[in-house]
């Protein structure tokens, strides 16, 4: 049993309906309790489908328990196949049917339909979304193309020569990051270095359009989570190569044709001599973000420190492009990607962090406490996170929410990717100059705590009770379950100012609770060993900008500790500010 | 189960002719697409600042909880979920134990929680685990400091709002006994706050009190209760509720519910009859707002009027909400459906509906919609997984749920209960996209 308030991925089912929702011509029964049907709104409300998903759900209740449920089951899928006539049919169960073991995909199976029924067992109490989404996907493919598999150990046949190579593109899925942009901006690369697209799946394909997959020479295993075990699947039975190089960022990119060349057996060296790698100039790239990035007015992004937390493949790619493109210092990573924790753990090795490999909530926000950074790149969950603690922050990754779902051509992978991550990523920083002048006059009153980018006119404004950075990084780490959580705990619940688009209305039960000015000092007085601040050097402390001034704060209470100092003067600030740098 | 339905049909539908009143009832069976109970917390955490709502049950739980909730992200929310796993189900670590970690764990945080609610869910229902025994185990540990209660929210047991009702009937047992010489108002059932003030200005200047509210607003001050309680309901899903504190000796009133300006006028004028308020006095009382309101409305009605509406089961609100778009803003009625009918609780709806109104209990999801096709009604009251599909059929719809958490009761709430139906029509006439 694990405390839980907010959750990263959902139960393994929904994985299925994602497969399911973003295909054609399939459908999902689902043998589960009447409030199950809730996972029908991620789809109508977050990605706004215009479509009901193609699942139905037995809804049995606590009366039917005694009775026949196996027979509800059976209802169920008669009528979804006569009313829907589905090429394909998967028949699953969600955690409370698990738990009464009917074994709906067995019933289906032994009703003779004239479809392939896919029976689907996915442990609800160990598994989440994305094992479950990858598993249907890798179950589905697998059943439509076991009978049209080659004997065991059968040399691919090679290529024919007179048509263009062909890719499948693997993993793409509604409620995943950005997959229909990023599936064109992929396809209009391929195109451009002379692959076409065979098969897209699951995002729009049919069962038929599955079993068209081996026609492909190979494939690109787009979103790892998803199509990784289809992929792998594939290569051991089809002999199908598989790109497995995510296209997110320049570097990766780059990559990216240097691997598809190597499979298609193209020469890319025309394609790749285009791009003038570490040249300083507006056509280096097709994207804009080299440039951009070697452009003057960025050198203000130098060092910036950012957090990345997400699933594995979006955090790995970030990290990359935060380190090497756009010179930022990767202060912290992690993922709630634990099938992926070793490919994150390497990651932060290269970047001398300490990955944090979690699904808990509670854990990234006190990470991110912690680490004290300046920009936040993570899940629609680390945006709460950052906008609590006063940060920037970007969404990089699922799980999203409806503004995660932009009307604007908006891809993560390719050429185009970066010129998207470009934008989002430093817009929420402050501007060069303006952080100049913020500097400089920092006592002007427009400049004062709450002061945010003038660009950024909608930003929350800040009070003294939302936690800051300073009071936050105070915290020196504690082993949890601790009850020291002092910049939250005490804190009373503060709601939001602005409203997002909202799924549901936000209740007018109750009106909101007012801001409190606890938490700062609680956040102090919960450091006990940490040297005293004199007056004077509290109030320098103030003058220094919020978003850099918890860095400094710890900097400087580190230093007097190293230092053996019981109290902080004006002197050891500036002390501690020439011996660790900006 | 809660639901005090009489026994449905094996399968399908069919039409219930017996001594149910006037009106025919279709009740049909076969998915349902209706939250669970767990659902109530969304809005009751927010009304109870005092109380965390903690449930036992799988990921589905958390995730339909934090989905529902969707933007509701506070500081730390008072809800949260102890998720179940394999181990205990495996039996190799005892689940009681391993609760009881849980809710340690989560009062050493929060200190400030003075109620705690185990929720119970399908899973911890069908492996029974015995939440009230944990309740009462962990109350040997924590009482007073902390009072720790449980209901059960599962979606095999209750249906979206009645996850309020059983909140609500376990905290029954604990109000205190008022006076028996005592005559006060309870009004049952989650309403804003500023409804509640509304509501409270009215009652004072007709000499109607004391009036109380449940839930009250710190679940610690739970009203009294005796034989001079009488009940006034706002919310027409608290069956199990009403009857416990019939139980203990309330009485209900018997009103129709406070949406529209006769559905407040007979709401309030139920109590005051109690009270014995002289008619004039009465009149002179809610005069001023009543005529506000008429106002209000008056400027929506001609966008409703001789409309089409069609109700699908969600929240239980949909019969007083088909009476006032009726009955105030002229809306024609192709079918009023219900995710299960209580007569008590709706009987003096019922009178107030028109005789040829179609009734539905339960739900068919595929074919019930099939109807909403062939009908193709103006207007279509729906949850939040159905809105956006409809709408692509070119039908005009307006979510349920806004519903359950929207301040509607009341005289001066009344012009904004028509314009949440009036709006999704407005929008259409307004767009050209
Ligand atoms: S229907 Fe049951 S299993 Fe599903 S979310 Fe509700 S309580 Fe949990
Ligand atoms: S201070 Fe104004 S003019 Fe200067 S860089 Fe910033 S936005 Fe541009």
């Amino acid at each position: 049993m694990q405390l839980t308030l907010w959750t990263y991925e959902g139960p393994p089912h929904v994985g299925a309906m994602r497969i399911a929702t973003s295909m054609e011509g399939v459908h999902y029964v689902l043998h589960a309790p009447q409030g199950d049907t809730y996972a029908d709104l991620l789809f109508t409300m977050i990605e706004r489908r215009d479509r009901r998903p193609p699942v139905t759900y037995t809804t049995f209740q606590a009366r039917d328990l005694g009775g026949d449920t196996a027979e509800l089951v059976k209802t169920a899928v008669r009528e979804a196949y006569e009313r829907f006539s589905p090429q394909a049919m998967l028949v699953g169960e969600s955690c409370t049917a698990e738990l009464i073991q009917d074994q709906p995909g067995s019933l289906a199976q032994g009703m003779s339909l004239p479809v392939p029924i896919v029976p689907l067992e996915l442990p609800a109490y160990s598994k989440k979304e994305n094992w479950g989404a990858s598993e249907t996907f890798y179950h589905l493919v697998r059943a439509l193309l076991l009978p049209s598999a080659p004997p065991a150990g059968t040399p691919r046949a090679p290529r024919d020569l007179s048509r263009r190579p062909r890719a499948n593109l693997l993993g793409p899925t509604l409620l995943g990051f950005r997959c229909r942009d990023d599936v064109k901006e992929v396809a209009r690369l391929l195109g451009e270095l002379g692959v076409d697209v065979h098969v897209v799946a699951p995002l729009h394909a049919t069962p038929d359009a599955l079993r068209r997959i081996p026609e492909a020479d190979f494939n690109v295993s787009l979103y790892p989570e998803i199509s990784d075990t289809t992929a792998r699947w594939l290569q051991k039975t089809f002999g199908m190569p598989i790109v497995k190089t995510v296209p997110i960022g320049i570097g990766a990119t780059r990559d990216f044709i240097r691997e598809v060349g190597t499979v298609a057996g193209l020469d890319v060296t025309p394609f790749l001599e285009r791009e003038k790698l570490g040249t300083a100039t507006m056509d280096a790239s097709q994207s804009l973000l080299p440039w951009y990035s070697r452009s003057v007015d960025a050198t203000y992004l130098t060092g910036k420190r950012v957090y990345i937390f997400g699933d594995a493949t979006h955090v790995r790619c970030a990290a990359r492009i935060a380190a090497e493109e756009l010179g930022f210092t990767v202060v912290g990573i992690g993922t709630y990607s634990r099938e992926f924790a070793k490919d994150i753990r390497e990651v932060a090795a290269r970047y001398g962090v300490e990955p944090l490999i979690s699904d808990d909530y509670l854990d990234v926000e006190q990470a991110v406490g912690e680490a004290a950074p300046e920009l936040v790149l993570g899940t629609q969950m680390e945006r709460h996170i950052a906008k609590r603690l006063g940060i920037p922050c970007a969404v990089i990754s699922t799980p999203i929410h409806v503004q995660d779902v932009p009307a604007r051509y908006s891809p993560q992978m390719g050429f185009e990717g970066a010129n998207v991550i470009f934008d989002t990523w430093v817009h929420p920083l402050m501007m060069g100059l303006e952080e100049h002048l913020l500097q400089m006059f920092r006592e002007d009153f427009e400049f004062a705590d709450g002061a945010t980018p003038s660009h950024l006119h909608a930003s929350p404004a800040k009070s003294e009770a939302t936690p800051a950075p300073a009071s936050v990084a105070v915290a020196e780490p504690v082993a949890r379950p601790a009850p020291v959580r002092p910049s939250r705990e005490l804190a009373p619940e503060v709601a939001e100012p602005s409203i997002e688009i909202p799924v549901i209305a936000r209740p007018q039960v109750t009106t909101a609770v007012a801001p409190a000015s606890a938490p700062a000092a609680a956040a102090v007085s919960a450091t006990a060993t940490v040297a005293a601040w004199s007056a004077g050097a509290e109030a320098e402390l103030k003058k220094i900008p919020f978003f850099v001034r918890g860095k400094a704060k710890r900097n400087t209470e580190k230093y007097a500790a190293e230092h053996g100092l019981t109290e902080i003067s004006v002197e050891t600030l500036y002390d501690a500010k020439a011996h660790f740098g900006r | 189960m809660t639901t005090p339905t009489a026994p449905l049909l094996a399968d399908g539908c069919a039409v219930d002719a017996a001594p149910r009143g006037t009106l025919p009832v279709l009740k049909e069976r076969g998915q349902r697409e209706v939250f669970c109970g767990l659902t109530g917390i969304v809005w009751l955490h927010r009304k109870m600042q005092d109380a965390f709502f903690m449930v036992v049950g799988s990921r589905t739980c958390a995730h339909l909880v934090q989905s529902a909730a969707g933007v509701m992200i506070f500081a730390e929310p008072r809800f949260g979920t102890a998720i179940l796993g394999d181990r205990d189900l495996a039996g190799l670590a005892d689940a009681n134990d391993e609760l009881d970690k849980c809710v340690r764990q989560l009062l050493a945080r929060r200190p400030d929680i003075e109620t705690l609610f185990l929720v119970g869910s399908c899973p911890s229902e069908v492996i029974k685990l015995d939440l009230s025994r944990a309740a009462e185990r962990l109350n040997a540990e924590f009482f007073p400091r902390v009072r720790i209660l449980n209901y059960s929210g599962s979606g095999i047991e209750t249906t979206f709002t009645q996850g309020e009702d059983t909140c609500l009937k376990s905290l029954v047992p604990h109000m205190p006994a008022a006076p028996a010489d005592e005559r006060s108002v309870l009004v049952v059932g989650t309403l804003a706050d500023v409804v509640e003030d509304q509501f409270v200005r009215l009652f004072d200047a007709m000499g109607v009190g004391p009036v109380r509210f449940f839930p009250s607003r710190r679940s610690r001050d739970l009203p009294p209760i005796g034989p001079g309680t009488r009940l006034l309901l706002a919310q027409p899903f608290v069956n199990e509720t009403v009857r416990a504190l019939q139980a203990r000796g309330a009485t209900l009133l018997t009103a129709p519910y406070p949406l529209g300006v006769a559905g407040t006028t007979q709401w309030l004028a139920a109590a005051a009859a109690e009270w014995n308020v002289p008619a004039e006095h009465f009149k002179q009382v809610i005069q001023p707002a009543a005529d506000r309101a008429r106002k209000a409305i008056d400027r929506y009605r001609a966008r409703l009027d001789g409309k089409t509406l069609f109700l699908l089961p969600d929240s239980q609100l949909e019969i007083p909400l088909a009476r006032f778009l009726h009955q105030e803003c002229g809306m024609r009625l192709v079918e009023v459906g219900t995710p299960y009918l209580d007569r008590l609780l709706v009987q003096a709806e019922l009178a107030l509906l028109p005789g040829d109104v179609q009734l539905s209990e339960g739900q068919h999801l595929d074919r019930q919609l099939d109807r909403v096709r062939a009908a193709r009604p103006d207007l279509t009251l729906c949850g939040l997984g159905l809105a956006n599909p409809l709408e692509a059929e070119g039908l005009r719809t307006k979510w349920s749920i806004e519903l359950v958490f929207s301040p509607i009761q009341g005289f001066d709430q009344a012009g904004d209960l028509a314009e949440l139906f009036a709006r999704p029509l407005e929008r259409a006439e307004r767009l050209t996209v």
